[in-house]
């Protein structure tokens, strides 16, 4: 009974999703990655089956979702609790087999009176010259060119290749060369470049347009799994040890590269062993607690208060008023915290020149813990007064009357009647703020960052949260530890779950309902 | 005003509500104080609104402060100025209309997408009876509880990876993003949808399934068009919600071309910029704000329901 429109559309859009399904493959296989092939094949044929057939009409309106939500929630979430129990972070990325041939490479020295190759920095084309990787375009003496990255060494086919008198390429199809000054701007990027060649030399680049051919100085034994370093006399013997390679002779020297590896439940161990991060951890977790608590119960203190001050039927203008109480919630996040970071500076912030103090709201552990306090409050009071008034309103009017009649004065009936009345509507949404501001990255690192960081551990800082915390081991750090921050993102799972099973109880006994 | 003068307050609201007008009632020499009660709540009123304004008051001072540093700026206005808009504009350092543009596509195109999503999911969830639909319910309520940002580090190694292999969907791409804010689609969202999509009757659909339509046709001409209203309030949520997101996209959006309005504006608050930028990160934020506002004031009435319906059952 379909109509020929709608029947064209559906097959014209499941043909869209297998092609773009089959770019993504041909992408996937030509990085190599065979898991990932494999795993497009199946969403493809499961888009197939799903749509292409009459049968299971419900996977079809859950399908696009589920996707997304399996790709960029739960595989993350799986991920996190994977990387927690490895070593994966700076000086740890790569394989064992990737730090000894990175090492080797990065040892090359120029072998003496060994022809120079002419070079010229370049990109893949299209890509952007701030960030894209960085390839080598080299000839040799004798006119033959090459590309070379940290991958290896190819020849370039020299149609379309354009060269200077004296061999620097300049212009070659596939690839986009740099002016001196980007190329210059990525000199870091470049000088970490050792393209590997056959015979277990290299070739490093000298300044922005020369590069040496030269040998490695380490060598490695895969028998002995060591690294010897002739560049010292005697030479220096590096063996495995934590991840890294350790000199044998001086065990505080090793090479900057280690390898990736688990580690068993050594992430998680630290946090409850080290006594410093335990420490740190247990003043982080109660300040987020009391964070999470104080900051429910003074917005939902004020945002009733102020419900229960236009609950009253003969006040005039609620409207107006409703309007602009609104507006503190109506602001971005970001520019309410960064605003109210400008508002407490200590030495010209208008809160210190208005009330004539000098306070340090900021540098002082106290300070910074009040300032993000009356910060959340303002941010959060009309959430409370917004969803108190709702609540309000829905108290039936004869309840009221019936008190009155009662001879109960106003008080009472507010204390006894209203207040039950209004924490079972508002329970369930108090439970949410108290989750969502667990886990208020945004108000304290826009506010603070988590500082300010002067105790013992001068990674902990004193208005941290779990998360923020965590954030910062992961990538503020100058050496970020993935391994240990998605560590402590389990334990934060753990706590956020144990915390809200009272919540999810409750809803629970909602749900019958349907 | 001719109608007799009530003194029970109540009886004043009956008469505002039918007759649209206010009624004016002098105070009876009877009861002194009972017309007089409300002043009160007036004032304390104009207090909260103080509390409420003052920070807003010293955004629009400081953004139309002449001088444009924080020292100078005050909470009341110090002249008018529009230098600070002009300086904004013609940073080029700090593209603001580029982070503008990044800003409401980023929203707006990831709202629009949780909004089908999710309606898709709640049709399913509310109209189609199958194994595991209860589950599903109580799995989506789940995974709200535990935010996805916890695995910010895995997020950012898999679009690191996946930058890799297609470069537009990577890191440092607005797509990238989008594409990660629409894993957390369903979710509570579901259950806010789900929740209006049962109070259309299923007779509806019935009627439907009689003339011969198929359940695509239902969904697509039919059921969207009914629940349109909890469709505007959720597209709402979600914009206003990925309008101010700021965890994720720090982290993923490095280059300054490719960065969203609150990564932008909290790069000119840091060190000196701090002081020597505040009128013009006030200026940005107050125009930043608008599109927000704007919103919230015009579905003032959804706003209030959608969050109340929660909690009032």
């Amino acid at each position: 009974m379909k109509k020929p429109i709608a029947l064209a559309i559906k097959w014209v859009l499941i043909a869209v999703a297998l092609l773009g399904i089959l770019y993504i493959a041909t992408k996937l296989a030509a990085a190599g990655n065979v898991m990932a092939v494999v795993l497009a094949g199946l969403v493809g044929m499961g888009v197939l089956a799903v749509y292409a057939t009459k049968r299971s009409v419900p996977l079809k309106y859950l399908v696009p979702g589920l996707l997304f939500m399996i790709l960029f929630q739960l595989w993350p979430v799986l991920y996190t609790a994977s990387l927690s129990v490895t070593n994966y972070g700076d000086g740890h990325l790569y394989s064992k087999e990737e730090s000894v041939t990175d090492i080797i490479a990065q040892s090359v020295r120029e072998v003496p009176d060994t022809p120079r190759y002419k070079m010229s920095v370049a990109i893949a084309e299209g890509g952007d010259p701030a960030t894209a990787d960085l390839v080598l375009l080299l000839t040799k003496p004798d006119g033959s060119t090459y590309v070379g990255d940290n991958a290896g060494l190819k020849p370039l086919p020299p149609t379309g290749v354009e060269k200077t008198p004296v061999g620097k390429i300049t212009k070659a199809p596939g690839y986009t060369i740099l002016t001196a000054k980007q190329a210059n701007a990525r000199s870091k990027d470049l000088s970490a470049i050792a393209v590997p060649t056959s015979d277990g030399g290299g070739i490093k680049p000298v300044g922005l347009s020369e590069a040496f051919e030269g040998k490695a100085t380490v060598t490695y034994d895969s028998a002995a799994d060591q690294l010897t370093d002739a560049a010292t006399a005697p030479p220096s013997v590096y063996a495995p040890k934590d991840a890294k390679w350790v000199n044998v002779a001086d065990p505080t020297q090793s090479f900057p590269q280690g390898w990736k590896e688990n580690i068993g439940l050594a992430n998680y161990s630290r946090i409850f062993t080290d006594s410093t991060i335990r420490s740190g951890f247990i003043s982080i977790f109660i300040w987020n607690i009391a964070f999470a608590i104080l900051s429910v119960l003074t917005t939902f203190l004020l945002g009733m208060l102020i419900a229960l001050l236009f609950n009253d039927p003969r006040l005039r203008g609620k409207a107006f008023y409703r309007s602009l109480l609104i507006l503190p919630y109506a602001l971005p996040g970001f520019v309410t915290a960064l605003v109210w970071k400008g508002m407490f500076n200590q030495d010209y912030g208008i809160i210190n020149q208005t009330l004539g103090i000098s306070v340090d709201w900021l540098g002082t552990p106290g300070g910074a813990k009040a300032a993000i306090l009356i910060t959340n409050l303002w941010l959060g009071f009309p959430y409370m007064f917004i969803v108190c008034t709702g609540a309000l309103q829905s108290i039936p009017q004869d309840v009221r009357e019936a008190a009155t009649i009662d001879g109960a004065n106003a008080f009472r009936t507010l204390r006894s009647i209203i207040m039950p009345l209004l924490f079972v509507a508002v329970g369930p949404l108090l439970l949410a703020s108290f989750a969502f501001n667990f886990n208020n990255f945004g108000l304290i690192y826009l506010l603070t960052k988590g500082g300010p960081f002067n105790g013992a551990d001068t990674s902990i800082g004193s208005s941290d949260l779990l998360i923020t915390y965590a954030f910062r081991l992961a990538f503020s750090g100058s050496a970020p530890n993935y391994g240990f921050a998605a560590a402590v993102s389990v334990i934060i799972f753990l706590l956020v779950a144990l915390m809200s099973i009272p919540g999810f109880r409750r809803t629970k006994a909602l749900e019958e309902v349907n | 005003m001719s109608a007799p003068v009530p003194t029970d307050p109540r009886l004043d609201h009956r008469l505002e509500v039918e007759t649209g007008e206010h009624v004016d009632h002098a105070p009876s020499p009877k009861r002194p104080g009972v017309g007089g009660q409300v002043w009160w709540r007036h004032a304390l009123g104009i207090l909260a609104l103080m509390w409420a304004l003052f920070p807003i008051l010293f955004i629009y001072s400081a953004a139309t402060n002449p001088s444009g540093t924080l020292n100078t700026a005050s909470l009341w206005p110090s002249g008018f100025s529009t230098k600070n808009f002009t300086d904004l504009f013609n940073d080029s350092s700090r593209p603001f209309w580029t982070w503008y543009k990044n800003s409401l596509t980023i929203s707006f195109v990831g709202a629009l997408g949780a909004v089908f999503l999710g309606a898709c999911a709640a049709f399913a969830f509310s109209r189609l009876r199958f194994k595991g639909r209860r589950g599903g319910m109580m799995f989506l309520l789940l995974t709200t509880f535990f935010p996805a940002l916890l695995a910010i580090v895995a997020t950012y190694i898999i679009f690191a990876a996946i930058g890799d292999v297609l470069p537009a969907l990577g890191l440092n791409t607005v797509t990238g993003l989008i594409l990660a804010y629409l894993g957390g689609a369903l979710g509570a969202n579901v259950w806010l949808l789900k929740g209006y999509f049962d109070t259309v009757p299923r007779e509806l659909d019935e009627a439907a399934i009689v003339d011969g339509a198929s359940h695509a046709r239902i969904f697509f001409t039919m059921t969207l068009r009914l629940v349109m209203p909890i469709l505007v309030t959720v597209f709402m949520l979600v914009f206003v919600g990925l309008y101010g997101e700021f965890m994720l996209a720090s982290v993923f959006l490095t280059d300054v071309e490719n960065q969203t309005l609150g990564v932008g504006l909290y790069g000119m608050t840091l060190g000196n910029d701090a002081n020597t930028l505040f009128g013009r990160f006030t200026a940005g934020a107050l125009l930043g704000s608008i599109p927000v506002m704007l919103l919230y004031l015009a579905f003032q009435r959804q706003l209030v329901g959608g969050l109340t319906t929660g909690s009032v059952k």
